[in-house]
């Protein structure tokens, strides 16, 4: 621990704000979603989940997001930050999309009769967490590893075109084939205080991803660090 | 720009020599293709209406797995003789590299399809020789190609080799498969209703063809 | 080989700060070299030295860590494809193909590095390299020794101004390794800037007026061939290879 006080105190208080932050954030969140909100009408207590379950996928899509600006910034100009932004951006986003699925999965239980159905979004979602696996897998397979890193970048890049575009052609492809037992999660009409405590939720999500890559990031250092001394020692 | 031209086509036309003498990329695919077809229809025990139902699908997963393997072969061969980097040391843009072996690989894949295509036909009973099956499947071939030959120049300098390819190539081609899937659907069943596919597929292809081609330059250096 | 663009004052070939790392391993280490026209260069160095890694990034065939490169003026960085029409490689591969002949060989990497009348060019390198006889068949019906003539007649059907030249005595008898000297030393074509990696020092002073010693990435000891101290070339060679770990 030595270590990381000499690589910057400051950094070290910023990352204390912002656990203190995620913490009461998350029991602040929790009180709303299962104390502040009411119980939905149609749905029940299950409908609590989407509450987890949109602040997740939203985490996801901006950390893709900054893995495809962090991408692109490297191919211009390498350097080792941008790539362990990119990753650390990347492990966090497969978590999210983990937790997109599962409670995606949770609440169409009760309310489909099933725990997966190949709605456009649940496709999409599933091919957007194998891009990503395969983009953190990717570097282990290439010897090299300023190679690994640029290869990474590329689909990292290709990845989040690819998106939006797989997401199209699942909702066209599956305009031919309606899915009967598909209910709508949002009427128009949810209660204002559902409205804020989804915008909330959204906000604290923000601040976890922002916590964990930080602490990722900070592993990375250690390990180098590590890695460095055991050079010298040498 | 004409020095430009010559290298792309003097990489298409050394890729066919090479494969001409060697020919085991195309006995390859083609073997494999036609296995396909015919372990498909045993497997899945097809007669009647379902023919025509997963037809198409059938075929394009015979198409896209035969292709993975050639195009995933077309550049470790490079790379196993050291000719790549052969390539690599002349002054050519890398853009113009990446159209020479696309090019010569949407040959090999068409050459594939020439004879997978009227097997189809014959065993499956689906009129898939009309010209507008034949244009979806230039243009599914087109798309399968782009992001096949840069990932596959990707595949080649990894310790996975062929594993590697699939993982990348499948996930980020799904746009493809299922616009070439449904539209050969409805040429073969005369459906004009639905998506406008034949449009969906050519703005992939434009869309993975521009990507491919500003990246293929980092997939392919040292 | 004339060129314009470049004063005579240049150098040819300028290396400044060159490094090149595979993970913790450093092949080539904060690397500075200058070549003049027509200058020759012998890298000398105990296996993993970093030689191949050195010809390499000069080739721009691998991206250098660190450090920039110069060749005729142009930065291997900003205009690599200025760089790689200058240069002539030979390396450990041949970067033939094996289906096809010496000749379609020659002829593929002319029209790729758009040489001018083409034909008549690969005809005087098939009879430079002493291959002609044998120009229609298959490059895998070749020994390895023909085949690395090959390779050398491939490194010049664009007239390069600089040949980087690893371990080209690879395979070579007697006869032919007169015809190398007589290629690298300027007397069978015109002179030309070379730099070459051996493991033999007689052919390393035979060919060129410089040798250096390369270990652990790094330029331990330079001399003139004509000027050479062997004690202390020896002493560099084996101290430092010695200590590698
Ligand atoms: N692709 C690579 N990946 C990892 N390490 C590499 C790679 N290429 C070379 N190295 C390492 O770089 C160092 C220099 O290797 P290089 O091939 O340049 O040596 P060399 O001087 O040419 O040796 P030799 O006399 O055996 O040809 C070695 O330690 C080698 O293990
Ligand atoms: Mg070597």
């Amino acid at each position: 621990m030595a270590l990381s006080k000499n690589a910057g105190g400051a950094r070290r208080w910023v990352d204390d704000v912002l656990g203190v932050a995620t913490l009461i954030g998350m029991v602040v969140a929790l009180w709303l979603i299962f104390i502040y909100t009411p119980v939905e009408l149609v749905q029940g207590a299950v409908q609590k989940v989407f509450y987890i379950h949109l602040a997740s996928i939203w985490n996801a899509y901006l950390s893709f997001f900054i893995v495809f600006v962090a991408s692109i910034l490297y191919l211009r100009r390498p350097s080792a930050a941008k790539d362990r932004l990119a990753r650390a951006w990347a492990e966090i986003g497969v978590v999210f999309t983990t937790i997109t699925l599962i409670s995606g999965a949770i609440w169409g239980k009760p309310i489909w009769g099933t725990y997966w159905s190949w709605d456009p979004r649940l496709t999409t979602t599933l091919l957007l967490w194998i891009i990503y696996v395969v983009y953190l897998m990717l570097r282990g397979f290439v010897g090299d590893p300023e190679r690994g890193r640029r290869y990474a970048a590329i689909v990292g890049i290709i990845g989040f075109i690819d998106v939006p575009i797989v997401h199209m052609s699942v909702r066209w492809w599956r305009t031919l084939h309606p899915d009967p037992i598909v209910a709508r999660a949002e009427g128009p009409d949810l209660p204002m205080s559902m409205w804020y405590t989804v915008l909330y939720c959204i906000v604290v999500f923000t601040v976890l991803a922002l916590f964990l890559v930080r602490q990722r990031l900070h592993i990375d250092e250690l390990r180098e660090t590590l890695l460095d001394l055991r050079m010298t020692a040498r | 720009m004409k020095l430009t031209l010559q290298q792309v086509l003097a990489i298409v036309q050394k890729d066919l020599t090479v494969e001409m003498r060697a020919r085991d990329l195309l006995v390859l695919m083609l073997t494999f293709a036609v296995l396909s077809l015919v372990i498909f229809y045993l497997a899945l025990d097809l007669w009647g209406p379902v023919v025509q139902r997963v037809g198409p699908g059938l075929l394009w997963l015979t198409i896209t797995f035969a292709a993975m393997l050639g195009m995933g072969r077309t550049f470790v061969r490079e790379y196993e003789r050291g000719t790549l980097a052969g390539l690599l040391l002349a002054p050519i843009d890398r853009g113009a590299l990446f159209i020479g072996k696309l090019v010569a690989n949407l040959l090999f894949l068409f050459t594939m399809e020439a004879v997978t295509l009227p097997m189809f036909a014959l065993l499956f009973g689906l009129p898939v020789l009309r010209p507008s099956v034949l244009l979806i499947t230039a243009l599914g071939t087109l798309g399968l190609a782009i992001l096949g030959t840069i990932f596959s120049a990707m595949a080649a300098h990894s310790r996975a080799r062929e594993a590697l390819l699939p993982l990348l190539l499948l996930p980020t081609t799904v746009p493809i498969i299922i616009g070439a899937v449904q539209a050969t659907s409805n040429a073969i069943s005369g459906a004009a209703d639905g998506p406008p596919w034949l449009g969906l597929l050519i703005a992939f292809d434009v869309i993975f063809l521009t990507l491919a081609y500003l990246l293929f330059e980092y997939a392919i250096e040292g | 080989m004339g060129d314009s663009e470049t004063s005579g004052m240049d150098p040819i070939v300028a290396v400044q700060g060159l490094t090149k790392r595979y993970g913790a391993q450093t092949a080539l280490d904060q690397l500075d070299l200058c070549l003049d026209r027509n200058e020759r260069l012998a890298v000398l160095g105990p296996n993993g030295a970093g030689k191949t890694t050195l010809i390499a990034v000069l080739a721009t065939l691998v991206r250098p860590s660190a450090g920039t490169l110069r060749v005729m003026g142009y930065d291997s960085a900003a205009a690599p494809n200025e760089v790689r029409r200058h240069i002539g490689v030979v390396a450990h591969q041949t970067y033939l193909y094996e289906e096809l002949s010496a000749r379609e060989n020659l002829q593929f990497f002319g029209r790729l590095h758009g040489v001018q009348d083409l034909e008549a060019r690969v005809e005087t390198l098939l009879k430079l390299v002493d291959i002609y006889p044998r120009r229609h068949e298959p490059i895998a019906n070749l020994s390895r020794g023909m085949q690395q003539r090959v390779a050398l007649a491939r490194a010049l059907v664009h007239d390069p101004d600089v040949l980087l030249l690893d371990e080209p005595d690879t395979g070579l008898d007697q006869a032919h390794l007169a015809l190398l000297a007589s290629l690298v030393q300027g007397r069978a074509i015109p002179a030309r800037t070379v730099i070459l990696t051996t493991h033999n020092l007689e052919r390393a002073l035979e060919l060129c007026g410089r040798v250096a010693v390369l270990a652990q990435g790094r330029l331990v000891y330079q001399a003139a061939s004509a000027a050479l101290d062997r004690a202390a070339l020896h002493d560099a060679y084996h101290r430092l290879a010695g200590a590698a770990p």
